[in-house]
């Protein structure tokens, strides 16, 4: 028999979810195809999740889900070897309710996610692997499954199917993804006593922290490093651009090993038990690299489509958010009786552009290029930052105007004059 | 030393492996050798799981995998990588993500 749904979604991370949930609510028939043993087993992220994008899906999630902590505090550090230069951000406003930001554990908070898919009325079906798409002629009519006689139909494919996005590659809508367009993360999660936490990060009851790090904690790479609250855990993380990795000798793990020596670092994690080590890829090519994310019979949501912004560290709510816009797109189209089709779900896009979405995104486009030409940004100069503050804080007789002398000197002695304004002028062009 | 590390690290995680169905492979293992100057996936694979013997070959063991894709994206000049997802169920099971 020909099983035929109104919408397929391959995968249950955060942009499935958010469209098989916003799909079903409507009434569609849904089924949606997950490859691991439950939702969030495959599923990796720091992570923080955005209240905003969750409560235009489900208003009332904080009455259920669950959630680690709440963050009242950002601190921003540069690092050198031994010092970091650093900003926090702490506000008592973060801490009334409702919260702007949580921590949360991926793999407890898809489960929950996707509890509230099925509720809204989703057929998910678990351990499936969806091995590529059925076509006719330039139309997706289904998927291939990795079970027996495992075929399903539907008007629409919907495919949030992760960063690494095989269907759509095998499916020639877009090429393999260059190395320039990702960056690989590792990280850890330690557990220790709430009290501990608490103490250490100077917060009470469900409040925490983020550290996001630039510097030298990359060797050079192009990337970041950080460290999140849990309730009872810590995440720590480092991670960095492909095509950096690609050119030096150090290993992911070895990198992260490095970090969490780090004197401003080591006493955070100290006496933490690790009870798991994960990588994943997260799709940092920017607006420029964003592929075709919509034809005859198919869309991609979330990380498949690199709806990834590296620069605020968000992803999970871009993911959430192109999710529901796509289910958006679809109900409106079938309510309306008109095909789903590469004409008419151009429309996805356009919604795409007008939101946040791609709006940040492409107020940033210049900046992968900025970095990637420059290796200053995440050596050369935290080093030189650290130095000129160690050079002002440290009372050793000399006097002010010499030390602002030698500060400068350091400066151009490392990189000229006009490179520094240059490099200047290309940042301010690139946040601009 | 750091593929010690490695194994440590990966102690901690939670797989169900499928015995004798690996899901990535590499092509031609002549191109790892003989063509490939640098064999970065043996540097950059997060979980370890390519090794390079002293004859120059690299070896790959892909029971610690984590899915990540990485090894697949590097080898973009020689694309000797035949990268799969495990079948259903298979392969890394995070216990937290």
């Amino acid at each position: 028999m020909r099983e035929k749904f109104d919408a397929i979604v391959v995968g249950a991370g955060a942009s499935g979810n958010a469209a098989a949930y916003t799909l079903a609510k409507a009434g569609l028939s849904v089924l949606q195809l997950e490859r691991g043993e439950s939702p969030g087993s495959k599923n990796v992220q720091g992570a923080i999740l955005y209240s905003d994008a969750l409560e235009r899906i489900i208003p009332d999630f904080r009455d259920d889900a669950p959630l680690e902590r709440h963050l009242i505090e950002q601190r921003m550090w540069v690092l050198d070897d031994e010092s970091f230069v650093g900003t926090h951000y702490r506000s008592d406003e973060f801490n009334k309710p409702p919260y702007n930001r949580y921590t949360i554990i991926r793999a407890q908070f898809d489960k929950w996610f996707s509890q509230k898919v099925q509720e809204a009325g989703a057929l998910l079906i678990c351990e499936t692997t969806v091995t590529e798409l059925l076509m006719d002629g330039k139309r997706v009519i289904g998927v291939r499954t990795d079970r027996e006689g495992g075929e399903v139909y539907a008007d629409i494919v919907i495919l949030a199917d992760g960063v690494n996005s095989l269907l759509a590659t095998k499916a020639r809508f877009h090429y393999e993804i260059a190395p320039k367009n990702v960056a690989l993360a590792v990280k850890e999660i330690h557990f220790m006593p709430q009290e501990t936490i608490e103490s250490r990060f100077n917060v009470s009851g469900d409040a925490g922290v983020v550290i996001e790090m630039a510097g030298k904690i990359t060797k050079g790479m192009m990337g970041t490093g950080f460290l999140y609250t849990n309730k009872e855990s810590l995440t720590i993380g480092v991670g960095c651009m492909l095509s950096d990795f690609k050119n030096q000798k150090i290993t992911p793990y070895q990198l992260l090993e490095q970090m969490k020596e780090h004197p401003s670092i080591k006493p955070l994690i100290e006496g933490g038990e690790m009870k798991e080590y994960a990588a994943h890829l997260l799709p940092e090519g920017g607006y420029n690299a964003v592929p075709k994310v919509y034809g005859d019979g198919w869309m991609i949501v979330g990380d498949s489509g690199m709806f990834l912004n590296s620069v605020h560290r968000e992803g999970s709510n871009l993911a959430m958010t192109s999710g529901r816009m796509a289910a958006e797109t679809v109900i409106e189209l079938k309510g309306a009786g008109k095909p789903l089709d590469e004409k008419h779900l151009a429309r996805y896009r356009k919604n795409l552009d007008d939101s946040f979405v791609l709006k940040d995104l492409k107020k940033y486009r210049n900046l992968p290029t900025v970095f990637h030409a420059n290796p200053y940004f995440f050596n050369t100069y935290p080093e030189l930052v650290n130095q000129a503050m160690h050079e002002m804080i440290k009372v050793d007789g000399i006097d002010k105007k010499t030390k602002e002398k030698n500060i400068r000197r350091n400066f151009t002695q490392k990189r000229s004059l006009f490179g520094l304004m240059g490099d200047a002028y290309k940042l301010w062009r690139a946040f601009e | 030393m750091s593929t010690a590390k490695v194994e440590e690290k990966l102690f901690q995680n939670r797989y169900r492996v499928d015995t004798g169905r690996p899901h990535i492979t590499i092509r031609n293992a002549e191109i790892c050798t003989n063509e490939c100057a640098d064999q970065q996936c043996t540097v950059c694979c997060p979980a370890g799981c390519y090794t390079l013997e002293g004859n120059g070959r690299v070896v790959l063991i892909s029971d610690g995998c984590m899915e990540c894709g990485t090894c697949r994206i590097i080898c973009d000049e020689h694309r000797n990588v035949a990268w799969e997802y495990p079948r259903g169920g298979y392969g890394i099971l995070f216990k937290f993500g």
